[in-house]
């Protein structure tokens, strides 16, 4: 690959994980990430699952894009298309999940359906079109993204199970803590914007 | 014929509808690679389990158990909440045999409350059995005894145990299920699940020599033994149903048959006699005078000329009902009578 491509890649990965990230700087995905973000290990769980949705996600939808919607000129389906990939690799993935690992399955419940309806997939698949990338670097972007939301995910988790053993006002006990501390987490990762390569 | 000219009437409905087609038929394919096989009776068999999630059993929680009952790991009478009638209706569905087992309940075996032990520190700390442990054994006087900071309320999942007023726990016996979790939470091993009919119990755990208990409990065991001897179950010290080993009496729940005798004797109190006494009664007209009861007596109560009908002197009697077990059941003369209070030493708190 060209050092242009490598600096390239390097900048999406850079900018889906900390700058552009979908959780903190987009606000994209805000159902799972409450709702899986007690425990770390479910959180690892879901992250490791979106990822390898989006990637996948972000790789059928390109080839959709580019041999079938482009082509026979209906680029307005792109939304119908783009949402019936994801609900199969949804599906597919909770198949896998609940064969696997039943505990991951009942520990994630609800939330493993979640992954079709929720922003953050579609976002994803959306954004790899608008930004006018190539194959390789739609991929990329989708890990990367992916990466991104575990990241918030597993750090939400962590600070809320701490939360748990402190001595929280009975009024924000719950989520009324968890959504003022995702706010704070948010104006910290601010603190990337106006990164470039 | 460039691709992007066909009507759209025609791409669109042909497009999405070949990608649904390809993806229900690849889902399809993986829904039968994927298959996770369930046994149907784990469904039929977490509805009829308590639901209560206490972990009895041994297992992660009832749906644990119902997938362990299913491949044989487990019997269903493992449940206690359940009791026996959800072990008969578990056999049903898997299609077993089972036998009923006598339902326990948890027994306290500690009498020592704040009037009649004293502390030697006052603690401040974690308002928890375990964590007081851990501070050279706890605060009270006695090293065995309970704490009263209620480990084993809060462990309970059915309320069935709660804090008396004067800091020892009292366990509701309709409420108690014999799960078993108090017994592991308790610190200092005071709990134990003893069978519903056994009314006897040792209310103590000291295994300190006589003197030094005498010293710093009221109601501990000293050692005496005097409960060994008058039990009048097997012959000889090691056979009977309460035996003194390291200072500390114990009762065998399988050997005991709850007559009280004990209890009546034991000079510090320590023992208690939940049932409720009667007197003996005999029927003059079916007994045939055959004197087994007069003999097995052990207060001597009954008296009686041979082939002639016996008698009872209320007066001696204590409701042990060892007579009423030795008369033959064909005659079935004796009967006991519940007119008064329970007769033996009951516990004071």
């Amino acid at each position: 690959m060209k050092r242009m491509e490598i600096q390239h890649l390097t900048a999406i990965i850079i900018s889906s994980i900390f700058v552009n990230n979908f959780v903190l700087a987009r606000f994209l995905g805000l159902c799972p990430f409450i709702g899986v973000s007690k425990r770390v290990d479910s959180a690892l769980g879901m992250g490791m699952a979106v990822i390898f949705v989006m990637t996948m996600a972000s790789l059928v939808t390109w080839i959709i894009q580019h041999y079938i919607l482009e082509v026979f000129g209906i680029p307005y389906l792109r939304t119908i298309t783009f949402i019936l990939t994801i609900a199969t690799l949804v599906q597919f993935v909770e198949m896998v999940i609940q064969k696997v690992s039943p505990n991951l399955y009942n520990a994630l419940g609800i939330y493993l359906p979640l992954i079709t309806t929720n922003c953050a997939v579609l976002g994803a698949a959306i954004l790899n079109i608008t930004d006018e990338l190539g194959l390789i670097a739609s991929l990329v972007q989708g890990f990367a993204s992916g990466v991104g939301f575990t990241l918030a995910l597993i750090l939400m988790a962590g600070i809320r199970q701490r939360l748990e053993v402190s001595h929280v006002p009975k009024v924000m006990d719950g989520l009324p803590i968890a959504f003022i501390v995702a706010g704070l987490m948010s104006i910290a990762f601010l603190g990337f914007a106006g990164f470039s390569f | 014929m460039v691709l992007s000219e066909l009507s759209p009437i025609l791409t669109s409905p042909l497009s999405v509808g070949s990608l649904g087609i390809l993806f229900g038929a690849g889902l399809a394919y993986a829904s039968r690679k994927f298959a996770v096989e369930v046994d149907p009776r784990v469904q039929k068999l977490v509805e009829a389990l308590p639901g209560a999630n206490c972990g009895g059993c041994g297992y992660p929680g009832c749906q644990g158990f119902a997938q362990a009952l299913v491949k044989g790991e487990a019997s269903p009478s493992d449940c206690a909440p359940g009791g026996n009638a959800l072990a008969q209706r578990c056999a049903e569905i898997l299609g077993i045999e089972v036998e009923a087992k006598e339902p326990v309940v948890a027994v306290v075996h500690c009498g020592g409350d704040c009037d009649k032990v004293g502390n030697r520190f006052e603690y401040i700390g974690l308002e928890d059995c375990r964590a007081a442990t851990l501070v050279q054994g706890g605060p009270k006087e006695c090293s065995y005894g309970c704490l009263g900071l209620g480990s084993c309320v809060r462990a309970c999942p059915f309320d069935a145990i709660f804090m008396a007023a004067n800091g020892l726990p009292v366990v509701i016996a309709e409420k108690c299920t014999g799960c078993g979790n108090c017994v592991e939470a308790c610190p200092k091993d005071l709990i134990s699940l003893a069978p519903v009919s056994k009314k006897v119990h040792v209310l103590c755990r000291s295994r300190d020599k006589g003197a030094i208990v005498r010293k710093l409990c009221k109601v501990g065991c000293i050692g005496c033994q005097m409960c060994n001897k008058i039990c009048p179950v097997g012959k000889e010290k090691e056979d009977k149903a309460i035996i003194v080993t390291d200072n500390l009496a114990e009762i065998n729940y399988e050997k005991c048959i709850s007559c009280g005798l004990c209890a009546s004797k034991c000079p510090t109190g320590t023992i208690i006699d939940e049932a409720e006494r009667g007197k003996a009664f005999i029927d003059s007209e079916k007994c045939v005078g055959c004197t087994v009861c007069a003999r097995a007596c052990p207060v001597g109560a009954i008296s009686g000329e041979r082939k002639q009908a016996h008698v009872v002197d209320e007066a001696k009697c204590i409701g042990c009902e060892i007579c009423v077990a030795k008369c033959p059941p064909k005659i079935s003369a004796i009967k006991i009578v519940k007119s008064e209070p329970a007769v033996g030493k009951k516990d004071a708190a």
